[in-house]
């Protein structure tokens, strides 16, 4: 079978490619010699050698365009034609670095932008959970909140009168002391029921799981399954770990195996250390919830749908469930209804306002990308208006107005892949610290978002789409150009006065710019005042030790003795000035207990009919000193209030009056916990920030630890001798009373890490778009000043051969531009000024009144307008007008 | 992008196998020559089209070509068929008077003939 003519002459030409010079030599050899046949053919026939030549010449016809058309048969055109586009694209943008450079950082900005947004986007919401059939996985939340929570038994009948699900499973989190015989160290995990592996889907990496038939009432169950990352970390992948016995709170547990690589939990965040099975919640906990209804410590319950089952159905089949629960067991379930959210983000809880704010900023940078892609066009068609003459020369000499696009476009091209490359790249890095990053030293919180396949083709996709969109701006004036009226230099028309709709895009550019600006800087000042504030305590010069004595085995007397030794050997340090113990301290631990309180008159004590919910701490007799809590009124604790005293409480202001009234009334009043005690209000201190910097004043009570034992303990001592010395000091100390004891220790106001997070975000966030805004606002300016003045050349040279000063072309040239800048900067300042009231409710103490706010708002607005018209200020300065004058 | 040529490339093509058929190995000019005879007008303008159309044949293995003298002794292209270009001509050339013939009987129909 002879191969097709076609293919042949592919192979030719592929093989023909290199050899281009030579065969471009043999060509020029035929031609010439061609002519020279023809001119002596001519004379022969009487015609003198000029015209001989002259009509050999015409007979031949136009060269250029035959040898054109010979390399297009020689190669690969498409490619060749490329390689020559592309050499020469490279080389016009190296005769112009300033633009380049300001192309390329624009298009890295905005795609490295859309690429992490997009990244995170798919990492939190659109693939999630590493799990077989994830689609028909739900979580079941609360129908009139998003929020979870359920108690063991409201479970138990859940999961066993349910129709519609395959099987329902249950966790909570907790942290536990982890002993293997080395270090002993505090580990977050999951305790999970029985059948969380198998409702899962999973298999396991290594050994087996544990199944719902290893259960056998409480504490039946001592078995833990690692994930696989705490096996990588702390294990070093040994695979001889299944079958070994390790301390949990002191009580041997069997490793039975390791989950696989990518699954850390349904949280896509929380990353624990192991798996537990939740029937062996007293050894973990130290309580043992499984028959309290009214407890409802679990964290979330989930299953797969059957098939054929839709949400809807299952909501009812649930709410029906609900309906029985309320009925059956009205103390403690009223209000039981459901509904159906994805549990990788706690339900609607945190998943609602997390995909209402990423489909937010998706919106947003892809905005940002079409304003950088017109920014950019617009420098292009000013760049094309450069080169007009370049273009119509080539026009004149017979190239196809395609061709010349092509040429255009391939610079485009080539600018985007190369901003597209550059952002990715920083994305790519970005998203790596991301990842790895750690927000909360005391939560295994982490966000697993690094790009996948997705990323990269959503990242060249968009980098493809905006080359050819600015690409696409100079392409009506390639095709309108008349290349006989500009090589005559034809004067271009310059438009005075009118408002073009891309100087109105360039004002709304600039005045987003700086409410970014102005923003990120109110939520930095903000962000500095509020480490200066009051919180209800005085976080500076103080520790916090933080330990739970069930890790190490402890309950009941025997926690409270080891506390009370802990309090009297902590104190003996020298330059300790005071110690006291609290279970959560505020602001720190993010985990401060809600409790439910009843005037002291309630007999009915439903949860509908309490007073109040203030935050319930458990604090030592002198935690209030060591806190600088200053108290109103009534006194503080003393080592008398114990077990066989009445019970007292200290309540803040806002609880006194939430319950009763006022302050005054309070005093010496009775008010009634949950279970029915009677609690008297022994003293008042001020109000305080409790779980964030932002909250309202919220009503919380301090009751004495000796009457309300816990074993979760925070010790706040109180020195001005070196943070560092002191914990070791600490430490030191606390290995004494017991070496197995893990303990976490920091500088009381750098633990307000978690307080502050949100700020901190704010200000990272609107710094980050602030650069991105200020980026985009100086291509704009940039874009439309050079554009002015490569418009007005001629006009600027003309003034200047009249004898203009510098500061009128100067005022010429880029006065517009100025103009604009002010305009869109008071507009942004205003409307940032505006949003700080938003900003407010994120970071506390944001206000714009503030001079610094102002002045560095100004100054940096007009530092990018200085950056931005740089460039075109030199060129405007440097027209030679003798040279521009020669020149038409 | 195509320059447009007065003649058709396939037609111009064919004109070369059967003047390399005719007179044996001969360099461009002297192909543009014989054309431009026999055909008349043709090639009498842009004979530089004729150029990549040699190549095309080279490529497609029709034709080949060396160096040589040209008659006022200067280096010249030579092109000569090949056994391949010679199956093709005939071919081609079988193609060509088939097509021909049935345009021609095309062209004299009359109404009656085709009612």
């Amino acid at each position: 079978m002879k191969s097709p003519k076609w293919l042949k002459r592919f192979f030719a030409r592929l093989s023909g490619y290199p050899t281009s010079r030579a065969q471009d030599q043999r060509l020029q050899e035929e031609i010439a010699e061609h002519i020279a046949l023809q001119t002596a053919d001519n004379i022969s026939a009487g015609l003198s050698p000029a015209e001989a030549r002259r009509q050999a010449n015409l007979k031949f016809g136009a060269v250029e365009a035959m040898k054109e058309d010979f390399r297009s048969q020689r190669s690969l055109q498409p490619i060749d034609n490329f390689l020559r586009d592309l050499r020469f694209a490279i080389r016009m943008l190296r005769k112009s670095p300033g633009f380049t450079i300001v192309a390329i950082a624009t298009l890295a900005m905005a795609i490295g932008a859309n690429a992490v947004v997009f990244s995170v986007l798919n990492a939190l919401l659109l693939h999630p959970l590493h799990i077989p059939q994830a689609e028909t996985f739900y979580g079941i939340q609360h129908g009139n909140e998003a929020s979870s929570y359920q108690s063991y038994p409201d479970y138990l009948d859940l999961r066993d009168r349910n129709r519609s699900f395959d099987d329902i499973a249950a966790y909570d989190a907790a942290q536990v002391g982890f002993d293997t015989g080395e270090n002993p160290s505090r580990v977050w995990i999951i305790l999970a029921s029985g059948n969380y592996f198998d409702v899962l889907r999973l298999q396991p990496f290594l050994g087996r799981f544990f199944h719902a038939s290893d259960e056998h009432g409480p504490n039946s169950a001592p078995y833990i399954v690692l994930s696989y990352a705490y096996w990588h970390t702390h294990f070093q992948d040994d695979r001889g770990v299944v079958g070994r016995v390790v301390q949990v709170n002191k009580h041997p547990f069997t490793i039975l195996g390791v989950a696989p690589a990518g699954f850390n939990g349904t949280l896509v965040f929380f990353n624990p250390g192991f798996f537990v099975p939740l029937v062996n919640q007293e050894q973990v906990e130290g309580v043992n919830d499984l028959n309290a209804r009214s407890h409802r410590f679990i964290f979330m319950t989930m299953g797969h749908l059957k098939p054929g089952v839709t949400p809807a159905q299952a909501t009812a089949d649930l709410n029906a469930i609900g309906s029985y629960l309320e009925k059956t067991y009205p103390k403690d379930d009223d209000q039981r209804n459901f509904a159906l959210a994805r549990p990788s983000l706690y339900g609607d809880y945190l998943g609602k306002p997390v995909r209402a704010f990423m489909t937010g900023l998706m919106l947003l940078s892809a905005l940002i990308l079409l304003a950088a892609c017109a920014n950019l066009g617009s420098l292009f068609g000013a760049r094309a208006a450069d080169r007009s003459r370049e273009v119509a020369l080539r026009l004149a000499l017979g190239a196809s107005r395609l061709r010349i696009l092509r040429q255009l476009f391939t610079e485009a091209l080539l600018l985007s892949v190369l901003g597209g490359a550059l952002g990715l790249w920083g994305s790519f890095v970005l998203l790596d610290a991301l990842s790895n990053w750690q927000p909360f030293s005391r939560w295994p919180i982490q966000l697993p978002v690094n790009p996948n396949a997705n990323v990269y083709v959503v990242a060249l996709l968009l980098t493809l789409a905006s080359g050819l969109l600015f690409g696409a701006v100079p392409v009506r004036q390639v095709l309108h150009t008349n290349p006989y009226e500009i090589i005559k230099g034809a004067p271009r028309g310059v438009i005075h006065g009118r408002i073009t709709i891309r100087e109105v895009a360039l004002v709304i550019q600039i005045a987003i710019c700086a409410l970014l600006v102005t923003s990120s800087v109110v939520a930095v000042r903000g962000l500095m005042r509020s480490l200066h504030s009051n919180f209800g305590f005085d976080p500076n010069d103080a520790i916090v030790a933080d330990t739970d004595f069930s890790m190490s085995g402890y309950s009941g007397e025997r926690a409270l003795q080891m506390q009370k030794r802990m309090l009297d050997a902590v104190a003996t340090i020298p330059g300790v000035q005071s110690v006291g113990l609290i279970d959560w301290a505020p602001l720190v631990s993010g985990g401060a207990i809600d409790s439910t309180v009843y005037t002291g008159a309630a007999t009915d004590l439903r949860p509908s009919n309490a007073a109040a919910k203030p935050y319930m701490f458990d604090i030592s007799p002198g935690y209030f000193q060591a806190a600088r809590t200053t108290l109103l009124a009534g006194r503080t604790f003393t080592w008398q209030d114990d077990q066989n005293a009445p019970r007292v409480a200290v309540i803040n202001q806002e609880f006194a009056r939430k319950v009763f009234g006022s302050e005054k009334n309070a005093m010496g009043q009775y008010f009634k916990k949950p279970d029915g005690t009677r609690i008297q209000v022994v003293g008042i201190v001020e109000n305080g920030k409790y779980q964030s910097l932002t909250e309202d004043p919220s009503p919380a009570m301090f009751v004495p630890f000796l009457q309300s034992p816990s074993t979760q303990t925070y010790l706040v001592v109180r020195s001005d001798r070196d943070p560092l010395q002191l914990a070791a000091a600490i430490r030191a100390m606390m290995r004494t009373l017991d070496p197995s004891l893990p303990v976490y220790m920091g500088p009381w106001n750098q633990e307000l890490a978690t307080a502050l997070f949100g700020s901190r975000i704010a200000a990272i966030t609107l710094g980050v778009m602030g650069t991105i805004g200020a980026m985009l606002s100086i291509t704009g300016i940039f874009g439309m000043a050079s554009y002015s003045v490569s418009k007005r050349l001629r006009e600027l040279g003309i003034r200047m051969a009249l004898g203009a000063q510098r500061k009128e072309v100067l005022q010429a040239a880029l006065g517009r531009a100025f103009k604009l800048l002010a305009v869109g900067s008071t507009v942004g300042l205003l409307l940032g000024i505006m949003a700080s009231r938003v900003l407010a409710s994120i970071v506390y103490q944001a206000t714009p009144r503030d001079p610094v706010v102002l002045a560095g708002v100004v100054a940096a607005m007009l530092l990018l307008g200085l950056l931005a018209t740089w460039i075109p200020a030199r060129r405007a300065l440097s027209i030679d007008p003798a040279m521009l004058m020669r020149e038409d | 992008m195509k320059q447009k040529t007065d003649v058709p490339q396939g037609t111009l093509a064919l004109m070369v196998l059967k003047t390399l058929d005719v007179l044996g190995p001969l360099h461009g000019y002297g192909i543009a020559r014989r054309i431009e005879q026999i055909s008349g007008d043709l090639l009498a303008v842009n004979q530089g089209t004729l150029y990549p159309v040699l190549l095309k044949l080279e490529q497609e293995g029709v034709i080949t070509s060396e160096w040589g003298a040209s008659e006022n002794n200067r280096r010249a292209r030579f092109y000569r068929l090949t056994r391949e270009g010679r199956k093709q001509l005939q071919v081609e050339t079988q193609d060509w008077q088939q097509t021909a013939a049935m345009i021609e009987r095309f062209f004299a129909a009359k109404a009656e003939d085709l009612s």
